[in-house]
């Protein structure tokens, strides 16, 4: 204990504070409240995530059903040969995302910590 | 026909600065057998060496101490001019910036253990940097932030203890750790 002066007890306790920040704001911040679809790489439907529903997105393989459900949303079946983005199951965090290559359609979470609440040109 | 010999001119302090970079070499090839949760977490031993010399010798000093082991212990892991390599250079190079700034800081108040938790924060932020645009460039890496924030204060705290106990020492005062074997 002798080895730690006064400013350094400062910087301990800065370092603690800044990393318990860092953790509130990272993990315990915004969950998500929106669902954005896009379809061959143009958005196909913005959705709130508080609605459960079931949507279906066209993509050059074939459908791509999407369910929203308790605010968590997932892909429940896709053409696609190697089910990626089905086996990655419920998504709940703003950021999060599920993304079929083959059929061309993704599925992303936003809200929580956004910047804008919109924005157009 | 003999064969031909290049000897280059070296002085004391290069021969000092290689076998301070030896110590933090050792330290880092030890380390590389301690199992690691996540990429990128581990003790830092080797900054040890650094932080001691820092106090010590100075800045210049440590820098090339730090250097050299970067690239040294890029041969030994081999792992030289690999992702991996060019995340300890990124982290080394950051935290040798906070080091120098931190030369200025009122040596009274502050002391090894503040250098060390602000080069470790420094480490990982050079390291998540150079991830981030050039291995990984996804948001969901912030997801990890605070457990690399959390490795770097204990860590940090640690290594910096670690470091002005061998500061403080006596054996080290009088220069003898690293300036004779």
């Amino acid at each position: 204990m002798q080895y730690i002066k006064s400013g350094d007890w400062l910087v301990i306790l800065a370092g603690c504070l800044f990393t318990v920040w860092l953790a509130g704001a990272v993990w315990f911040n915004g969950s998500a409240d929106k669902v954005i679809i896009r379809s061959g790489g143009k958005i196909f439907r913005e959705l709130s995530l508080s609605r459960n529903l079931e949507i279906e997105v066209p993509g050059p393989l074939g459908l791509t059903v999407i369910s929203i459900q308790n605010h968590q949303a997932r892909i429940t079946s896709d053409p696609s040969p190697r089910q990626y983005c089905v086996r990655q199951g419920w998504l709940k965090r703003s950021g999060e995302a599920s993304i079929c290559l083959p059929n061309q359609v993704s599925l992303e979470l936003t809200g929580g910590g956004k910047h804008y609440d919109s924005l157009s040109y | 026909m003999t064969a031909s010999v290049i000897k280059l001119a070296t002085t004391a302090s290069d021969h000092h600065i290689a076998r301070m970079a030896a110590f933090a070499l050792g330290l880092s090839v030890l380390e590389a057998a301690i199992p690691s949760p996540l990429p990128g977490v581990k003790p830092g031993l080797a900054n040890i060496v650094t932080l001691i010399v820092l106090a010590r010798y100075g800045w210049r000093t440590a820098v090339w101490v730090s250097l050299l082991r970067v690239f040294a212990g890029g041969l030994i892991m081999g792992n030289f001019l690999s992702p991996g390599f060019f995340l300890g250079l990124s982290g080394a190079v950051l935290s040798l910036g906070i080091l120098g700034a931190c030369q200025h800081l009122p040596s009274n108040w502050f002391g090894p253990v503040t250098h060390s938790i602000l080069a470790a924060f420094a480490h990982m932020t050079g390291q998540l940097l150079l991830v981030y645009f050039w291995l990984i460039p996804h948001t969901g890496l912030a997801y990890l932030l605070p457990v690399f924030a959390l490795a770097a204060l204990v860590f940090g705290t640690t290594n910096g203890l670690i470091a002005a106990h061998f500061i403080e020492s006596p054996q080290i005062q009088k220069g003898r750790l690293l300036e004779n074997n």
